[in-house]
């Protein structure tokens, strides 16, 4: 009894010694708290890319069910290359080419920061990983408006080429210090988390990809069924939790305005999906798992560009509208008859917009302030909307055009369609090799 | 009445759907079945060649009145064969045809040829 006492004593001695080592600061100006906080949020951020591929890879027929998930995970391995060698260079650097981009030739491939530590006391190697990851679920999101119908190789091609001439411009603009739209207005276009550099280009190049790209075989008159809702509705949980990563970890510290961003994106993601649930449950008398995890999405994508600047109430009803706006957006969608196969605009891209948008409505009280005081004159909500408002327009017309571009020269070069021999094989047999399933039935 | 079980590849699954949907031939029954014929498959595993013993095939079970026996046989035969023209390969599968002795619709109890 007593050799016990005598060792739980040591245990507490080891573990004191333990925690007084982590807590001493090491002197390099680090905020460890920040510092846990963004390496936590970095990871969260990058399990919605998989959350992703889990989610599209329910939605689409068993043929394709690779094929959907390695849409999202070959962003996985290109993206993140290509951020280490130029991306962020390009998102981060000081302007060049009137504000094209930025470039900064010590951020290429990273060799630069190898000890550079933040104005926030953190390093800037999480900085760039963290931001890293958003380039990486940018493109994967497109991948669902053209899904079960795309070369793989050029699909491949075409992700590289839009995250380094689209995302990364827009990433510049809106994030980086010297960007246009950081800078334009009284205190910036906001966008907390990417509401227009990730769900608006990604919506509105989906959108434009979809109706270059053409309708799936058999669209809309074959029903197309999903697969596997279950992995489905995992995959909307990934993201869920994932997105705290993502709106939470964008304050790039560890204090007040992140515990701002994690309410108000609990608040939002619960109410896109609570209100989702109502809306299809008195319009179509059942209320779908399948809406549910949609309602998540809407609200989460409302919230992205908001969650720094609004409350809870806020963060409440701005999803609701959202949620409310997508549901009919999708209702209209297979009248317009384009195949936006997974909602990639249906969700992102018209969230998006609704978000950027009517966040200003919601903005609070001592924001507006500040924003008084930076504009040395009255600045109303509505000046704020217009701002937005062109933050918004800006991202449509560039990320639409610069796909339009891209993807007629991809589709030259490699034929970004599938052959039909291809499409109707599925893509998992046809550029995979492999099946996702054993005996299941087919659909 | 004949039954017509055709065991086909299944990448060819639905280009036999569309082709018969197209000669108006619409209620099929499908499933997924695997076994042994002549035809050795390859899949890739993390780089490794993998010759599966049970090869993946889909099943096609369709009844018919025998006026349209020939044009659904024909057609399967025209949509399964793999190779660029007219020519087929190993692996295309096989069609077995069996008289079918009855044929119920279950919700109004008539019976043979124009129940199916």
């Amino acid at each position: 009894m007593k050799s016990y006492a005598r060792r739980v004593v040591f245990m507490l001695i080891i573990l004191l010694s333990v925690f007084t080592i982590a807590d001493a600061s090491d002197g390099n100006g680090i905020d460890s708290g920040a510092t846990a906080w963004m390496l936590t949020s970095t990871a969260l951020v990058l399990l919605m890319t998989p959350g992703l591929a889990m989610f599209y890879g329910g939605l689409v027929r068993s043929k394709n069910v690779l094929g959907a998930i390695m849409h999202s995970f070959a962003a996985m391995g290109i993206m993140s290359v290509l951020w280490v060698a130029v991306s962020y260079s390009m998102a981060f650097g000081p302007n060049v080419l009137g504000g094209w981009f930025g470039w900064n030739p010590d951020f290429v491939f990273l060799k630069g920061i190898d000890e550079s530590i933040m104005e926030g006391g953190v390093p800037e190697y999480v900085f760039s990983m963290f931001q890293g990851k958003f380039a990486i679920i940018t493109p994967a999101l497109i991948a669902g408006a053209f899904a079960e119908r795309v070369s793989f190789k050029a699909y491949v091609v075409f992700i590289a080429l839009w995250g380094i001439l689209v995302y990364n411009p827009l990433c510049h603009w809106v994030w980086a210090e010297d960007g246009f739209l950081f800078n334009m207005g009284a205190a910036g276009a906001f966008d907390f988390a990417g509401g227009t550099v990730v769900h608006i280009s990604a919506g509105i190049s989906g959108l434009v990809a979809a109706i270059y790209i053409g309708v799936r075989r058999g669209f809309p008159f074959t029903a197309v069924r999903p697969n596997n809702l279950v992995i489905t509705m995992l995959g909307a949980g990934l993201l869920w939790v994932g997105w705290f990563g993502f709106n939470a970890g964008s304050s790039i510290s560890s204090g007040l305005s992140t515990a701002q961003a994690l309410t108000a994106t609990q608040a939002a993601a619960a109410s896109g999906a609570f209100i989702w649930m109502i809306i299809e449950g008195l319009h179509r008398g059942k209320a779908t798992a399948l809406g549910f995890a949609s309602g998540i999405l809407a609200g989460l994508v409302a919230i992205t560009p908001a969650a720094g600047v609004v409350q809870p109430s806020g963060a409440l009803v701005l999803s609701a509208i959202a949620s409310f706006i997508c549901y009919i957006a999708i209702m209209y969608k297979n009248k317009l008859g384009y195949d936006d196969s997974l909602d990639a605009f249906g969700i992102h891209g018209v969230g998006g917009i609704v978000g950027a948008l009517v966040l200003t409505f919601f903005i609070r009280p001592s924001w507006m302030a500040d924003a008084t005081e930076a504009a040395g004159r009255t600045w109303t909500v509505w000046q704020q909307l217009g701002v937005q408002a062109a933050a918004v327009g800006i991202a449509i017309a560039y990320a639409g055009v610069l796909t339009l571009i891209l993807i007629f020269i991809v589709d030259k070069l490699f034929k970004i369609r599938s052959t039909d021999k291809a499409e109707m094989a599925g893509l998992d047999q046809s550029y995979h090799g492999e099946r996702g399933y054993g005996l299941i039935n087919p659909n | 009445m004949k039954l017509i079980i055709a065991v086909i590849r299944e990448a060819q699954l639905d280009e036999v759907r569309e082709a018969l949907i197209a000669a108006e031939i619409s209620r099929i029954t499908v499933s997924k079945v695997s076994g042994h014929g002549q035809q050795q498959q390859e899949e890739f595993y993390r780089g490794q060649k993998i010759i599966p013993n049970l090869i993946p095939k889909i099943k096609v079970e369709i009844a018919v009145n025998d006026e349209f026996l020939d044009i659904t046989i024909n057609t399967i035969i025209k949509a399964s064969r793999t190779k660029e023209g007219t020519e087929g390969e190993i692996g295309d599968g096989k069609i077995f045809v069996l008289p079918l002795e009855e044929c119920i619709r279950i919700r109004t109890g008539e019976k043979g040829g124009s129940a199916i």
